[in-house]
């Protein structure tokens, strides 16, 4: 693979050039969820990394086949399960993990599969979802939460907090980003209150085979 | 559905339309004479050994344009454009090859060749046996899966190309795909194995094994001896009607067919074909006599049956682990007979090994002939992943992307 000093010709949403930004150069990286492929597309283009896919979308599989990411069309845990121990440095799950049946599952195959583990997700903590549900009394709506509460795909959502304690009852490393819900990169402070969008970075804090089954 | 229903055939892909290949040449190709036989995997020398084949395309000046395209059980290596003016219909595959279609002629090289054991034009049971100057009849050697690819690569030997840029094939068609990644690792830079398996299963050989006891079991089979005289047609027959059955789904059998009555209003109460189905499995088996051999049917159902690339490496992992190739493995969400479990198989030996795999499986109620029918989103697919994959052999080579 050549080419990792090329010009990137458009920018990215931040989200994405943070997540690049923690992968390293001609890393093995695993995406969960990849949609059309752009993310592993620039990383292997950009970054020389191996860039590898799951996506459960037929017509989103047929972008990543043709932007040239090996993609796998089907069940991110089931697509995981074919993969060995520690087969990638890095496994990918962007703003999707709310979306899955079993958070813990997933992120368990994650740090099973790769090394370290990328997740962001939209933060449930945030202030106007607090606002809308206490002043409203209705689910909350907005730019993050675009869907109803009878149309929506995600079923796990969390806070900023729930999170964090989630990774220290996993005994699980972790580096923490946080954005606005207009992807303007913030400070920790008051994360909870303030990020719409939060990028964590978790790797366990023992090997696999001593962390217990989460 | 299958290689003998009517497919509808697009204005652009008729005879001196865009996307037509055009006027294709069969030829032929014959090595392996004596002493330099081929030695089977059943022990038994085969020689010498003819090859049918044609291509379309143009080969580039870096040979590295090449796709060989496997036929599966009834197929033959007329695989795109047309013979002649009058033709009916294009080669078996024209949906997807040719000027601007899936595997582009204007890009690739397109390779395809009737298997040893076939009927179409290579060296099979219905080929004179030089030792009795008569038809081999079933003291023709057994050939596996592995046999068909050693003569498909003495092919290419013969036509200068080292390296293929893809290997392809649907069903049978893809075992041999999985054969050429495992057996020259070197020489295939990609392989598209489609609704196959690495290894057949226990239902495919059942059915298998009902057709070729309804070919010996006709007494016109006469112990596959039958050269000159009519042949076990009804047998044969019989094999298709069952095989097509498979190839089909319940869904789309009912949305082609449903309970309908052929050219009636009421049932007749009598054995006569009544029912549409029973009307469209007759008509598959009787154009399928018209143009297969018994024997062949035998033999090229018995090289499936023994097709298992895990038995033969342990493991499927270990099958796999020099593979070279990148993979676009393809399955179809209905069918039955190759169902997308034993893809996932494939897809799961070949990620443990850390081998660029794509897996898609295609939404189609179209049942395992469906990777015969036009696909937009097959068709995408195979196109796209081919276009990488190019860019990628030349750009490792230095050479750019520049078309051949």
């Amino acid at each position: 693979m050549n080419g990792h000093s090329k010009n990137r010709p458009t920018k990215l949403r931040l989200d994405y050039e943070l997540i690049e930004s923690l992968v390293a150069d001609g890393a093995k990286v695993l995406d969960l969820g990849c949609g059309d492929g752009q993310l592993l597309a620039d990383l292997i283009e950009y970054k020389g990394c191996q860039g590898r896919g799951i996506e459960i979308d037929e017509a989103a599989t047929l972008q990543c086949i043709q932007r040239g990411v090996p993609v796998y069309h089907g069940d991110m845990l089931e697509g995981m399960s074919f993969y060995r121990d520690g087969q990638f440095d890095v496994v990918i799950l962007s703003q999707t993990l709310q979306q899955t049946m079993d958070p813990p599952k997933v992120i368990h195959e994650m740090l099973r599969v790769g090394c370290r583990a990328i997740i962001s997700f939209p933060n449930f903590g945030h202030w106007l979802v607090r606002v809308q549900l206490l002043v409203s009394g209705r689910m909350p709506h907005n730019r993050l939460l675009p869907y109803h509460w009878y149309n929506t795909p995600n079923v796990h959502f969390c806070t900023v907090k729930d999170f964090r304690e989630f990774c220290e009852r996993q005994k699980l490393g972790r580096e923490e980003i946080f954005l606005s819900a207009r992807y303007q990169r913030l400070s920790a402070i008051l994360a909870n209150w303030r990020a719409g969008i939060a990028i964590f970075q978790i790797e366990r804090a023992e090997p696999l085979a001593a962390a217990a089954r989460v | 559905m299958s290689i003998d229903d009517e497919v509808p055939i697009s204005d652009e892909s008729r005879l001196g339309g865009s996307q037509s290949v055009g006027l294709v040449k069969p030829q032929s190709f014959t090595f392996a004479a004596p002493p330099g036989e081929l030695e089977l995997e059943c022990g038994q020398k085969l020689g010498p050994i003819t090859l049918a084949y044609e291509t379309c395309g143009e080969l580039s000046a870096a040979r590295d344009n090449a796709v060989l395209i496997c036929h599966a059980l009834s197929g033959d290596a007329h695989v795109a454009g047309y013979h002649t003016p009058d033709d009916r219909k294009p080669g078996w595959w024209d949906i997807f090859i040719g000027p601007g279609k899936a595997i582009d002629t204007t890009k690739y090289f397109v390779i395809c060749s009737n298997i040893i054991g076939g009927c179409k034009g290579s060296t099979g049971p219905s080929s004179v046996n030089p030792a009795t100057g008569r038809p081999w009849g079933l003291k023709f050697p057994m050939v596996t899966i592995s046999d068909m690819v050693r003569a498909e690569a003495a092919l290419l030997d013969h036509l200068g190309i080292e390296r293929l840029l893809a290997v392809t094939g649907g069903s049978m068609g893809g075992f041999q795909a999985l054969e050429w990644a495992v057996r020259y690792p070197e020489r295939v830079a990609s392989a598209i194995p489609i609704a196959t398996a690495a290894r057949l299963s226990a239902q495919g050989i059942a059915f298998n094994e009902v057709g070729r006891q309804a070919i010996m079991a006709d007494p016109n089979w006469q112990g596959g001896d039958y050269d000159g005289k009519a042949g076990p047609l009804s047998g044969l027959a019989i094999a298709r009607m069952i095989g097509h059955i498979t190839y089909l789904s319940d869904e789309q059998m009912h949305a082609k067919f449903a309970r309908r009555l052929q050219d009636r209003e009421r049932f007749g109460y009598g054995f006569a074909t009544e029912f549409e189905v029973e009307s469209y499995l007759r008509y598959q088996g009787d154009s399928f006599v018209r143009r297969f051999d018994a024997n062949s049917y035998l033999y090229i159902t018995k090289s499936m049956d023994y097709f298992d690339l895990p038995a033969k490496y342990g493991s499927l992992g270990e099958a796999l682990a020099n593979v070279r190739a990148e993979f676009l493995v393809v399955s179809i969400s209905s069918d039955w007979l190759f169902p997308t479990y034993q893809s996932k198989e494939i897809v799961k030996a070949l990620k443990a090994n850390g081998i660029p795999t794509t897996f898609v499986e295609l939404d189609s109620p179209h049942g395992h002939d469906a990777f015969f029918l036009p696909n937009e989103r097959l068709s995408a697919t195979i196109a796209g992943f081919l276009s990488n994959v190019v860019r990628r052999e030349r750009e490792a080579a230095g050479r750019g992307s520049a078309n051949p």
